[in-house]
């Protein structure tokens, strides 16, 4: 065991852990959040996304003693249901979603690609999303909802 | 749903809180036996009374109990429109629960396309509305002494049409007493036609709280004191535990326990990672199991086995007709076993102490996890406490239902609650799949090219369902802890009884003649479906669609080679062999919206390299009478590599009256995608002993990434027909109309679901 310290959502947080444990689960359990989710354990689905430093990674198959020092921002952390951010505000105009489950990763990886790319082509939407899985194939609304959010974001 | 929890709350405990009317439960309720879908279990609401349904709050809010739960269908946002509408008060008045064995009424279980026809027609939820509704307008009558037609009601206030000030509210009538009124029969809905709240885009309840992370999914749910288990399933089908060497995990950090219960093994930890840690590294010692059918030859053997067969429909005369007519065409076609593959695996919580049980579940089925639970744990059912949690998607009986007993045993071994979560190996390799299935076609032309006979043959592997009332072992942890599937009996089939096209068994274009009587939706009166079940080496359920998909592959498939073969236009063929207008309708707009050319397939004349395009067509009697769909696919195939890309989705959906157009059309949208993803790439796979597509790298679904096509849905609204099932009309005949457009563009027939790169790849080669 040993402390780590690291932002979540502009908080500091200082934790005992295993420094092996994958971030996922702090996130999750230690800290209680529901944005973050298990959804294979082996960075493939994208279910799992938080941005850390800017880059959207797979906490599931990131160690916490990686992050150290780092800031993180998780779903919660981009807005409220009274006051989302433009990218949610997108997919609730959009109504981009059915179960929802994999809403985490689908934001979180369109957030890190506007930040970086603000005036993305739909070719580069599809690029970040290659490894990202929505089971319900809510596809055709995700990628107008991240188009919209462009178009927000750059207004 | 809020980030705060309803445990705590029971029924009456919620109602005093809300200040509304307290509800009556029944306890003289009908024996078990009775209740698979439609008697509900002892100590659950009783469904005939208006009070198990709604309440009027003092409040004025409308809080309502539906045993039909929000699985991500948009069902929840459309009960709460209907309820909204039905009662005259605001959408935003109303907070709808569901599915938690205390509080609901026992609708059976959340699927087959059941919640829309179920609630929105003349029964049950709506059915409760509207016989509030004109109670209570009885009962404003009565106290502003007017007759009930000078009455109007609007925002739950019921007042005089010309006096404003005789008005009274819902809230005053009630005054905290009890409806006490049966269902009417007679009680008046309110017509599609002046609908203002059902059949309107409204959005869903949910979506604020999904896309900031404040939904509450079972994954979150959090009790005091949880622990975290996880399983240790066996390494091979049928492979029993010889030994478990609980010291291999003994000294690790956080480990609580390791449970064994028979083939049942288990750990529970303090943390989530340690748990996931100690079950990798726990010592079990596996007795093998029997081995596995060769996957290459697979649906050959399921023409070999054992079968349990049954006749939908058999006109007696095929065997003649095919035997003197010119014209016989016979094709075979094959579907492969495919997973539900829920983008989350499958968690649960339970807490087990001191003989009651409380489990947080992702079940389509709250009732029979607490009759079943209770006989995984040795309780009565009335100490088990089941509340649905939403999970990730299901699209049918994925992993929750298992993954609740395992969270079930954990927890009672540890008298804690404990949450479990599968891996995603665990979930993948133990599903009940959805069939697989092997499929004759055969059918006789006329000289006119019509038909005049058509056999259809299948074969399909089953073990295990839904666990129902009491049948646990119908999933995997019910069987390793020792109980059975349901009972497989090989035996011949007898004469249906009675027209059910339930699981599309029987083509639309056949008469579907029984007991006298034409069911069907077509005109082929020379007609025999004969079905085949046989025993499946793995568990089995149904996957969205379930048959229903299957079978009109093939038939719409072979439909399509029929209308080839005399050199007919695809859309006029089949028009040509419907009778149905609702089938026609579907159909008909499908070909609207996409401009169809009508000219027979394959265009031909085009180069044998490079890319070409094509169009296809299906449609579709969603199980003969709940829902109608009708689709027309293009499609480019590269010649050169194999590559199938879709271009354009024309999906017409007739669901009888609409009750939410943009949440019908996610639905279509969504089913006609992931209709495609199964019909391109989606296989289970084996070896000689092991499920071998076992996560998102041998297990392939499209990702968000791929190349879409644009879809364009027709919604085709019925107001004056019965609400019918929606969300699995479209995904059925995706399968066909993309066989049925790689012909149109390439020539070649694809017989075998999915499309692979290679499949199309050989087929192209093997073309002359």
């Amino acid at each position: 065991m040993s402390a780590i310290t690291f932002q979540v959502n502009g908080r500091s947080h200082t934790l005992d852990l295993d420094p092996t444990t994958p971030l996922l689960y702090v996130l999750s359990d230690d800290l209680g959040l529901r944005g973050p989710k298990f959804g294979c354990g082996l960075g493939q689905c994208g279910a799992c996304t938080a941005i850390v430093n800017g880059t959207a990674l797979r906490s599931c198959i990131t160690a916490v003693s990686a992050v150290a020092g780092k800031e993180i921002t998780t779903l919660e952390g981009l807005g409220t249901p009274e006051k989302p951010h433009p990218i949610q505000k997108a997919f609730i105009e959009e109504q981009a979603a059915q179960c929802g489950f994999c809403l985490n990763g689908v934001i979180l990886t369109a957030k890190a690609l506007l930040d970086r790319k603000p005036h993305p082509t739909d070719a580069e939407i599809q690029g970040a999303l290659s490894n990202v899985l929505c089971r319900c194939f809510t596809h055709t609304r995700m990628h107008r909802a991240i188009q919209r959010a462009a178009r927000e974001v750059a207004r | 749903m809020t980030r705060e929890s309803f445990a705590a709350l029971d029924r009456r405990g919620f109602l005093k809180s809300a200040g509304a009317l307290v509800v009556s439960f029944s306890i003289s309720a009908p024996p078990m036996h009775a209740q698979f879908g439609n008697t509900p279990i002892p100590g659950s609401p009783q469904n005939d009374q208006v009070d198990s349904w709604i309440a009027v709050g003092a409040d004025g809010m409308i809080t309502a109990y539906s045993g039909k739960e929000e699985l991500g269908q948009g069902i929840a946002t459309a009960q709460q429109q209907l309820i909204a509408e039905e009662l005259c008060v605001p959408f935003d008045r109303v907070k709808l629960l569901y599915c938690d064995t205390a509080m609901t009424p026992d609708q059976a279980y959340t699927s087959g396309s059941q919640s829309h026809p179920a609630n929105f027609n003349h029964s049950n939820l709506a059915l409760a509305c509207a016989t509030a509704r004109e109670a209570l307008l009885h009962k404003a009558a009565e106290r502003l002494a007017l007759p009930a037609e000078q009455l109007v009601i609007a925002d739950g206030v019921i007042r005089a049409r010309t006096d404003t000030s005789k008005r009274v509210s819902y809230a005053e009538l009630v005054g905290g007493s009890r409806l006490h009124l049966a269902l009417d029969p007679n009680a008046k809905r309110k017509p599609p036609r002046e609908w203002t709240v059902l059949g309107k885009a409204v959005g869903r309840v949910d979506m604020a709280a999904m896309v900031t992370g404040e939904f509450e999914y079972v994954h979150n749910v959090r009790l005091p004191g949880m622990l975290h288990g996880r399983v240790v399933r066996p390494p091979s089908v049928g492979a029993t535990v010889a030994s478990v060497d609980e010291s291999s995990v003994s000294t690790m950090p956080g480990v609580v326990k390791v449970v064994v219960r028979r083939n049942f093994v288990g750990v529970v930890a303090q943390k989530p990672w340690q748990a996931m840690q100690a079950a990798e590294r726990l010592k079990v010692t596996w007795t093998p199991g029997p081995g596995l059918p060769k996957q290459s030859t697979f649906y050959d053997h399921l023409r070999s086995l054992p079968s349990r067969d049954a006749l939908l429909v058999d006109s007696k005369d095929t065997s003649q007709v095919l035997a003197q007519s010119a014209t016989v065409l016979r094709a075979r076609y094959d579907h492969p076993y495919q997973m539900h593959g829920s983008v989350g695996s499958s968690c649960a919580v339970a807490d087990v102490q001191g003989g009651k049980a409380t489990l947080y579940s992702p079940t389509q089925g709250v009732w029979y996890q607490k009759t079943t639970g209770a006989m995984i744990l040795g309780l009565k059912p009335q100490d088990v406490h089941v509340i649905f949690r939403r999970g990730a998607g299901c699209y049918g009986l994925n992993g929750a239902d298992t993954v609740s007993y395992d969270a079930l045993i954990l927890s009672q071994a540890v008298e804690k609650p404990v949450k479990v979560q599968l891996s995603r190996k665990d979930e993948m390799a133990w599903e009940n799949y959805g069939n697989a299935w092997t499929i004759d076609e055969r059918a006789a032309l006329d000289a006119a090219g019509n038909i005049v006979a058509w056999e259809h043959e299948a074969w399909t592997a089953s073990l295990g369902n839904r666990p129902g009332p009491m049948t646990p072992g119908n999933v995997i942890t019910g069987m390793l802890v020792g109980y059975s599937p349901a009972a497989f009996e090989p035996g011949p089939a007898r004469d249906p009884r009675s027209y059910n096209n339930g699981s599309n068994g029987i083509p639309s274009y056949v008469a579907g003649r029984v007991a006298g009587v034409e069911g069907g939706t077509g005109t082929v009166k020379s007609e025999k479906v004969l079905v085949h079940t046989v025993q499946s080496p793995f568990w089995t359920g149904p996957l969205r669609s379930p048959a229903r998909l299957q079978n009109t592959f093939a038939h719409e498939s072979f439909m399509d080679e029929l209308a080839a073969r005399v050199k007919a236009d695809p859309v006029e063929y089949r028009l040509r062999h419907l009778r149905n207008p609702r089938v026609v309708g579907v159909l008909k707009a499908a070909a609207k919206a996409a401009n169809w050319e009508t000219r027979p397939s394959p265009v031909g004349g085009r180069p044998k390299t490079g890319v070409v395009t094509g169009r296809g067509v299906a449609c579709v009697a969603y199980e003969g009478d709940n829902g109608y769909t009708g689709i027309v696919v293009e499609v480019a195939v590269n010649q050169d590599d194999g590559r199938v890309a879709v271009k354009r989705m024309w999906v017409a959906i007739d669901a009888g009256p609409i009750s939410n157009p943009d949440g019908l059309r996610n639905q279509a949208e969504g089913g006609a995608l992931q209709g495609m993803s199964r019909a391109l790439g989606e296989e289970v796979t084996w070896d000689d002993e092991k499920i071998t597509s076992i996560d998102w790298r041998t297990y392939h679904s499209l990702p968000l990434g791929f190349e879409l096509p644009r879809i364009e849905c027709v919604l085709v609204d019925q107001p004056d027909e019965r609400a019918t099932g929606a969300g699995e009309t479209s995904i059925t005949v995706v399968a066909a109309a993309l066989a049925n457009a790689i012909f149109d563009a390439a020539g070649i027939r694809l017989r075998q679901v999915p499309f692979t790169v290679e499949r199309v790849r050989q087929a192209l080669q093997a073309r002359v």
